[in-house]
């Protein structure tokens, strides 16, 4: 079921032992539904992971896995060398849910201010917090609307304080839930940029999408379909693999291989109902 | 649990008030209206006015800071914030006691408030000390933050969670002995009038309104409502869960 690409091997960062996210038999239940069916991938650090697949594949519910915020996980998740969700790793993560979660009646720099004091407390650290807001602020280009209620920005606007808070006090992984969703071409270029910029800054980034030309900007990618991983590798490898010229078409013919596998299996068994994947 | 934590967090609330200047009119303003109207009401009976404002005293601000509380913890919950605090370093402790500190704060401001123009302005003749009043008043507030974050829990959304108003304040306030003593009442509805925590607030502003000393009763009644309070705001924390479906 796995693919494991031949393509670059992973340039690991600096001083870093082991990959950034170790999964095994990773199965997710939410309700009657099997959401992530036994799951095993590494995401290697430094390096920015593309999660990419058709909506309600199960993309958020593994990157919820992977902050520790969701419920009824089971296998092996290990995150920075620590178990998912265990304490330490809180400020170790940013995480940017699809939808952008900050305080509309709050200033774009006062919810940067509040979120920063919760990451760093204490009075002794007031200056450095600043610096970190004002990265951050700069980081998003938003320095003009600093001061703007977050309830008056644009939707673009608002999810970029949505991934200022989430770089805040420079994490080592960084888990970003659609970022680049209902943002005009100029800026999806910019924020792209910023990620490459973060990763060689040796930060892991983990970025779902299901716009298939951001997948050729990222250094790996994890497709996704139905709760399974269909591919894990580099786009070039994938491209190559199975003779197409992008990543889309790559990704669409690994679709259809995976439907007609599993409409000849269940004809095979006689039964209709199996949609398990066999493995 | 960290202190500075607490302290943005109740900083933070209070700045998101700061922004809303309307709100804070309403939660100051309303109760004094109401006072004032209450005055005239019984005009022609001050020793009436004197036993329903003096419980009044402590029942608005806990209707306030309930509202308040259910409906900001519920933003928090739908908008996403509350699980991305809880992906951070916070505990649910200062998230919690950082509400009610913000609310507590602004509750002892519409308590001085009320309390200040009912004793002088609207001459409701109380027997003991203000200061003690004021002191049911803000444990009142806090349970009403308590109550509020619990049920914001069960709310799937803000027309839920007003609904929650009536549906846990009201039976309280009928049974609290506002309307009439609570020894008048059916001794079943008396029976559970004893375990509502409004009845001991009410009890306890009563006992300020008749008695010069700090009472024994007085004494139970406060430790009781700040017993519920404090009972009610672990039942909240429970409800805060960092791994959610």
């Amino acid at each position: 079921m796995m693919n494991y690409g031949s393509g670059k091997a992973p340039e690991p960062g600096p001083g870093t032992p082991g990959p950034a996210i170790k999964a095994a038999d990773l199965t997710v239940v939410r309700g009657p539904r099997t959401v992530l069916k036994g799951l095993r991938f590494d995401v290697p650090r430094g390096q920015i992971t593309g999660l990419l697949g058709p909506s309600g594949c199960g993309k958020s519910t593994l990157m919820r896995a992977v902050v520790g915020t969701q419920a009824k996980v089971t296998g092996t998740l290990d995150v920075l060398g620590e178990p998912a969700g265990s304490a330490p790793l809180r400020s170790r993560i940013g995480y940017v849910t699809q939808a952008p979660s900050v305080y509309l009646d709050l200033t774009v720099r006062q919810n940067l201010e509040y979120f920063a004091a919760i990451l760093i407390p204490g009075r002794g650290y007031a200056d450095l917090r600043r610096d970190y807001v004002t990265r951050a602020i700069t980081d998003v280009d938003l320095e003009s609307h600093q001061d703007a209620l977050a309830g008056t920005l644009s939707g673009g606007q608002l999810s970029r304080v949505s991934l200022a808070v989430a770089l805040l006090g420079t994490p080592e992984l960084l888990v970003l839930d659609e970022p680049t969703v209902g943002l005009d071409p100029v800026l999806r270029r910019d924020l792209w940029n910023l990620f490459h910029d973060i990763a060689g800054r040796g930060t892991t980034i983990l970025v779902s999408s299901h716009v298939m030309d951001e997948a050729e900007r990222c250094h790996r990618l994890l497709l996704m379909r139905e709760g399974e991983v269909l591919a894990d590798d580099t786009p070039d490898a994938l491209r190559h693999r199975m003779d197409t010229d992008t990543v889309e078409a790559a990704f669409l013919r690994l679709v259809d291989e995976a439907t007609a596998a599993e409409k000849s299996s269940a004809t095979a068994t006689g039964s209709s109902s199996t949609k398990e994947t066999s493995r | 649990m960290n202190t500075s934590r607490t302290l943005a967090t109740a900083a933070r609330v209070l700045r998101q008030l700061r922004h809303d200047p309307r709100s804070i009119a309403l939660m100051l303003l309303v109760p004094c209206v109401m006072l004032l109207l209450l005055r005239y009401v019984f005009d022609g009976s001050p020793r009436t006015f004197d036993s329903i404002g003096a419980s009044l005293l402590g029942i608005f601000p806990l209707i306030t800071m309930f509202l308040v509380t259910s409906i900001s913890t519920l933003r928090e919950r739908t908008s996403g914030t509350l699980e991305r605090l809880l992906a951070m370093p916070l505990g649910k402790a200062d998230l919690i006691l950082g509400y009610a500190l913000a609310f507590g704060t602004l509750a002892i401001v519409q308590s001085l408030l009320a309390t200040g123009l009912a004793l002088w302005a609207l001459g409701l003749d109380v027997i003991g000390s203000p200061w003690l009043l004021l002191l049911v008043a803000l444990l009142d507030a806090l349970l009403g933050t308590a109550l509020g974050l619990f049920v914001s829990a069960f709310a799937a959304s803000e027309f839920q969670a007003v609904q929650f108003m009536p549906a846990v304040i009201f039976p309280q306030l009928l049974l609290c002995g506002l309307f009439t003593a609570r020894d008048n009442m059916q001794p079943a509805l008396e029976k559970i009038s004893n375990v509502l925590p409004m009845s001991y607030a009410v009890d306890g502003m009563g006992e300020v309104l008749k008695h010069t000393d700090v009472t024994a009763n007085f004494i139970r009644d406060a430790l009781i409502v700040a017993l519920c309070a404090f009972l009610v705001l672990g039942l909240g924390a429970a409800t805060l869960r960092r791994r959610t479906a």
